[in-house]
């Protein structure tokens, strides 16, 4: 009797442990000598889209830098794991190769490096680490063509310096036009929605829909607002606050937290 | 060269290695004259340096006759002590494009130095200068502009940037203006700067390595000392030449 049930336990496990993606375990990350995130623990698993939601300061950039590798974002405790990989022992670029994008909440200007060969640079940089082949250059325009008219973005933009000159909602449309090129398995997208009026919202939302709507990728989506969220319709919802996740639901906590706001959840949880 | 040893107290000397140069300052022989006939276009490359005993030394004296136009483009890296020294003199509506890079490693002192002279009116000027230095190599950049009394409509720019991607290295820029006419345009820039942090990691959360990383930021930050080069080729070779000391920079 007992060795039955530890055997059917364990073949439980395994199912979960296929699709998981990203486990993140009681995290703590510092920035400078403050500690921000306190003890934070999300499970992602393929085919999930994840919407985090929580008020300024929260921690929730702090949380995607964290798991980007940026410089400054320390993790001093806890485990982070992307497919079964210790991710805090990764370099940032390696993190990329395994299959995480970053979509910045400021999307950095680069003068001097065009879009297109700043991405051909990368795609090709992730290829060769996967053993991949690197694309030629006609294959690699014909990729960025597609991706940017997904995204409604002129190929006119992506000959110019990245980001440079661009305003801030096409700084947001240019990293979903990355993201569409690089092809990840999990998305980290810190408000990507902010700064777009409703015409590029729903450009955004159905770009990210195409791009990541599939069984075998996942998304983290970082917002303020539910407006995104009716664009990208998320699996999981959860509120972080004051460097944790302090409570988690459907679809339906989102419009809960538009209607109560952070501070009646943060402190009902 | 019969001129006695320069000091420190000379302008245009202050940030040179003269300890190094004083073995090989009589070897030196004087500037090379230059001069492009009116109406016409020279354009000259400098990716080496001469080297003699580690001291590496270009000196050109320029005359630039009417509505013609000298474009220059050096590299300095390939010397202990390095220094380009040139004097353009303009004639009336000519112009002096000058592209320049300054690349430097280990104890190297490498400097750019000119002196323009617009004797004549309606002559333009161009300066773009951009120094990556590392460990404790200095680069400098001292560029003096002289607009005579009658050389209305002169129009002179530089722009001097520097890299530097140890603490230890030095960057000096020293623009020098005598402007004795009043109709005239001098624009001026200088900064010095590193590495912008954000840019790697940028980089890096699309997965370039941070040598390549680093390479593609510093081969855009240089580009500018030769948009001006028109010619492909050319281009090319003292572009491909930089980006090779570029790498071994890293
Ligand atoms: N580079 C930094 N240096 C010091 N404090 C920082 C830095 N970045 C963020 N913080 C602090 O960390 C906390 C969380 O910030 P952040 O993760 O950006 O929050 P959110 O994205 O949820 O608005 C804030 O109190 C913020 O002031
Ligand atoms: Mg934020």
């Amino acid at each position: 009797m007992t060795i039955s049930t530890g055997v059917t336990h364990r073949l439980k496990n395994f199912e979960l442990k296929r699709n998981q993606m990203l486990k993140i375990e009681n995290l703590h990350a510092t920035v400078g000598d403050t500690e921000i995130l306190k003890g934070l623990s999300l499970e992602i698993n393929a085919g999930e889209i994840h919407a985090i939601m929580g008020p300024n300061g929260a921690g929730k950039s702090t949380l995607a830098y964290a798991l980007g590798g940026r410089p400054g974002y320390e993790a001093t405790e806890g485990s982070a794991s992307f497919d079964g990989q210790d991710l805090l022992d990764m370099d940032p670029h390696e993190r990329a190769a395994a299959g995480i994008f970053l979509g910045f909440q400021y999307p950095v200007e680069i003068p001097g490096v065009s879009n297109l060969q700043f991405l051909r640079e990368s795609l090709n940089a992730q290829r060769a680490v996967r053993g991949e082949e690197a694309l030629n250059g006609a294959e690699f325009i014909k990729l960025a063509k597609e991706k940017a008219a997904l995204l409604k973005m002129d190929m006119d933009m992506l000959k110019r310096a990245v980001n440079v000159g661009f305003s801030g909602g096409e700084k947001k449309r240019n990293e979903m036009v990355q993201m569409g090129i690089l092809d990840p398995k999990l998305a980290i997208l810190d408000e990507t929605d902010s700064g777009l009026d409703i015409d590029a919202l729903r450009t955004v939302g159905s770009g990210i829909n195409a791009i990541m709507r599939k069984p075998d990728k996942a998304v983290l989506l970082i917002t303020h607002y539910q407006r995104l969220l009716d664009e990208v319709k998320p699996d999981f919802v959860h509120v972080l606050a004051a460097g944790r996740i302090v409570k988690t639901g459907g679809p339906e906590l989102a419009m809960q937290l538009e209607e109560e706001g952070y501070e009646a959840i943060a402190e009902a949880a | 060269m019969n001129a006695p040893l320069p000091t420190r107290r000379d302008e245009a000397w202050r940030y040179a290695d003269l300890k190094a140069l004083e073995p090989v300052w009589a070897k030196l022989t004087g500037p090379e004259q230059i001069t492009v006939p009116a109406g016409e276009t020279v354009s000259r490359q400098i990716a080496e340096l001469p080297v003699i005993d580690g001291v590496g030394m270009i000196d050109l004296d320029v005359t630039i006759g009417d509505k013609a136009t000298f474009i220059l483009h050096v590299l300095a890296h390939n010397a202990d002590y390095g220094r380009i020294h040139v004097k353009a003199t303009l004639g009336n509506g000519s112009h002096f494009e000058l592209g320049g890079a300054i690349l430097g490693s280990g104890k190297q002192t490498l400097e750019i130095v000119t002196e323009t002279i617009h004797a004549e009116p309606n002559a333009t000027s161009n300066q773009v200068v951009r120094s990556v230095l590392a460990d404790t190599a200095t680069g400098s950049f001292l560029g003096r502009i002289n607009v005579a009394r009658h050389a209305q409509k002169t129009d002179a720019a530089q722009s001097v940037k520097s890299m530097l991607l140890d603490r230890g290295a030095t960057a000096n820029a020293k623009p020098e203006l005598e402007i004795f006419a009043d109709d005239v345009k001098c624009a001026h820039g200088a900064t010095v700067g590193e590495l912008n942090k954000q840019a790697l990691f940028y980089m890096a959360s699309r997965g370039i390595d941070p040598v390549t990383a680093k390479k593609l930021m510093l081969q855009a930050f240089i580009a500018d000392a030769f948009v001006s080069l028109e010619d492909d080729a050319a281009r090319d070779g003292i572009e491909g030449k930089a980006l090779e000391v570029l790498e071994g920079l890293s």
